[in-house]
């Protein structure tokens, strides 16, 4: 992973002493609280429903065991607190869909504190929240996948500093999110991000970026729209800059709903794309244009070398395979793009605790099977789990036994419990309705492994509300939820799609009617699922049936399971 | 960075821009003007770094560009990077905290198009031209 230098490590450490000095007039009462919050939000401190809750950046999802022992600590020492239920005493984080870890229960007054214990370890909360450039989202297995054709690491690494207090870009009229790959399947879901970019050679074998911009999901789910198929990746940043500046210049400001780029590409059409378009021709043209000299990637790149692992080709032949250690070799573990190693995923996703969360014995637990087994590194998935990325296929039994004992191995991954959550209405002050219940009755519903294994490869994912952290629009099954009359309700849908090659292009699922009840949900899930096993067709997964079908039967199955709602609707 | 009080009128010749006016459209009066003020009507609404960028780089104006409305202490590290040369902060802002906020960083990861030196500076430099060598 990069390699910080001083001067990284400078940088982040003034920025700690910047927000330290914002926190002091704050606490002190010359910076209101109005005006202070702009200036958290960027460095990651939201106020939440019980505290201020910190979102840490990982920057494209790269952490080592060090960064996750100190993150451990910060669980540890901060994120307590002592009153309320136990599960309101905190001591846990929980890893997003963005890539990045928050806390919930952080004092304010020791929010500089923590800063400091960041920078420490490398890391840091800037441009986790707020209204700009958002930290970059890549591909979990960027730089080790089979099917890449770049390695997007150095581009993401050379984007995050490129975005990092940019000053022209610090106040968007909303915020503004990148996601990098480089592979020929879609991990990163691109094309449901503001700016989505895709690293790939063209016919002459030189490197650029397919460029589509104006995704987003919220209350208008868009899918973004093809810019360029082809900028150079010298010119990367300057078509980035071109993009930015049009949006910072007229995009809508008078409405938050409406402030997303999407709605300035929706809205103003091929106008908005000339624009773009003449602003980086100009640049070009301006000769004082920042192209990435190959020096700077040649530094860059430098971090992103092979770790020396002789590969051990003589792979122990398995005395008995268990069947238990063959489904998690099936789901849990996955090809890799140099001989003897493997991708193995350390599944966050099992009973007694909401999806991505992980307490700080666990991030300790899993910062030494990195360090045993993965080079010390590790990489937080899209999907709310942690993924080793250099295991040799000869220590794999051994780390399924550790894994099983800390509690990592549910082989689940891919499949109906390995789902995305946002934290809902228990933690987050914007939420409608909760998220972690639905997971948790859900989870124990479908608690039979067979049962899941015959359900096969599915996309569940669960928001608290429109805002879509929980990406709820691109699930195969979607659950939202929505508040009437003070109660929690929740929409659900079929057949959305994260544009993968499983998922097919990227677009959002259509909604099976009426809200139902919380209680209801799991039931509507079962009808759903029941309909896809009794409608497939061989080798259909649950998406090709729900695209084949439509809602309608699954509207009939959910509604037939209707308890209370049954009257209203 | 010139700090002018913020009770102070504007000077003969001033033009003082909307930050919804696209100023390259205007460059011809613009570039008559020793001094050019540019707005935040929200200290959030980041238009008016926008403008002052393309004042510098676009048009190459060299005369003074003047940030006024609600400039808070905070805001000044951006407004010295993207080319403004002097602000008239809010009332109830401190000169102190001001000078103070512009000494957190002495290096930054990118360069703004104000801070680009034409010609060479495309094969070498960039994007780091700011930063101190690893």
């Amino acid at each position: 992973m990069y390699a910080y230098t001083d001067f990284d490590r400078h940088f982040v450490r003034a920025r700690a002493a910047q927000y330290r000095d914002q926190l002091q007039r704050h606490l002190a009462g010359e910076l209101g609280g109005d005006e202070f919050k702009p200036l958290r939000l960027q460095n990651g401190w939201y106020v939440q429903r019980h505290a201020p809750m910190l979102r840490v950046a990982v920057p494209y999802g790269e952490l080592n065991s060090r960064q996750l022992r100190q993150l451990a600590h910060i669980a540890r020492e901060h994120d307590v607190q002592d009153a309320g239920l136990a599960t309101e005493r905190g001591g846990f984080g929980h890893f997003t869909t963005r890539q990045n870890l928050q806390f919930n229960w952080i004092p304010l007054d020791e929010s500089a504190d923590v800063m400091d214990l960041l920078a420490e370890v490398d890391m840091h909360g800037i441009q986790t929240s707020g209204n700009c450039i958002r930290n970059i989202t890549s591909d979990a297995l960027a730089g080790i996948a089979p099917d890449e054709d770049v390695d997007p690491r150095p581009f993401c690494e050379i984007l995050r500093q490129w975005s990092t207090l940019h000053p022209e870009f610090a106040f968007l009229p909303r915020k503004f999110k990148l996601a990098v790959t480089g592979a020929r399947e879609d991990r990163a879901a691109t094309d449901w991000h503001d700016i989505g970019l895709k690293l790939h050679r063209n016919a002459a074998g030189e490197i650029g970026f397919r460029v589509a911009v104006g995704g987003g999901m919220g209350r208008t789910p868009v899918i973004a729209t093809l810019f360029r198929s082809f900028v150079p990746w010298q010119q990367i940043l300057v078509y980035i800059e071109a993009v930015v500046r049009v949006y910072n210049l007229y995009g809508r400001r008078d409405n938050a709903y409406k402030a997303r780029i999407k709605i300035l590409v929706k809205a103003e059409g091929q106008k908005f794309v000339d624009a773009v378009n003449s602003e980086f021709e100009t640049l070009l043209a301006d000769g004082v244009t920042a192209l990435i000299p190959q020096a700077e990637l040649d530094r860059v790149s430098a971090s992103f070398t092979d770790p020396l692992i002789a590969p051990d080709d003589a792979a122990k032949p398995e005395v008995e395979a268990l069947p238990a250690y063959i489904r998690w070799l099936q789901r849990n573990v996955q090809a890799h793009r140099l001989p003897g190693l493997r991708a193995v995923t350390l599944s966050l996703k099992r009973a007694g605790l909401p999806p991505g969360d992980v307490t700080a014995d666990q991030m300790e637990a899993a910062a030494a099977l990195a360090e045993r087994y993965s080079q010390g590194e590790l990489r937080v998935t899209h999907d709310q789990n942690l993924l080793l990325p250099w295991v040799s296929a000869s220590d794999l039994r051994a780390l399924w036994l550790d894994a099983r004992e800390d509690g990592f191995a549910t082989p689940n991954i891919g499949l109906l419990t390995d789902m995305i959550a946002c934290p809902g209405g228990d933690l987050c002050a914007l939420a409608n309705a909760r998220s972690i219940p639905i997971a948790a009755a859900i989870t124990e519903r479908f608690d039979d492994l067979d049962e899941l294994h015959d359900i096969g490869d599915i996309d569940l994912h669960i928001s608290g509300c429109i805002n879509s952290c929980g990406h709820h629009h691109s699930g195969h099954i979607g659950v939202l939820g929505v508040d009437k009359d003070g109660r929690e309700w929740y929409q659900v849908s079929v057949a959305g799609a994260d544009g993968s090659t499983l998922s097919g292009g990227a677009v959002a699922g259509k909604v099976v009617g009426p809200s139902f009840a919380a209680d209801e949900v799991p039931d509507v899930i079962e009808a759903v699922i029941a309909t896809y096993l009794r409608e497939r067709q061989a080798g259909e997964r649950f998406i090709d049936t729900s695209r084949r079908l439509g809602t309608l039967p699954f509207r009939h199955a959910a509604d037939a399971v209707r308890r209370s709602t049954a009257t209203v609707n | 960075m010139q700090f002018i009080d913020s009770q102070q009128a504007l000077p003969e010749g001033a033009l003082l821009l909307d930050n919804q006016v696209d100023v390259l459209a205007g460059a011809d009066e613009i570039r008559r003007h020793t001094v050019v003020v540019l707005q935040f009507p929200k200290w959030t609404d980041g238009r008016a770094y926008s403008q002052a960028v393309l004042l510098r780089a676009r048009l190459r104006y060299s005369g003074e560009i003047r940030a006024t409305g609600e400039v808070l202490a905070d805001m000044l590290p951006l407004l010295r990077r993207c080319g403004f040369d002097a602000v008239q902060m809010r009332a109830d802002q401190q000169l102190e905290t001001a000078q103070r906020a512009l000494g957190y960083f002495d290096n930054h990861y990118q360069t703004v198009p104000p801070e680009r030196r034409p010609a060479l500076s495309n094969t070498h430099s960039l994007h780091h031209s700011a930063k101190a060598a690893p």
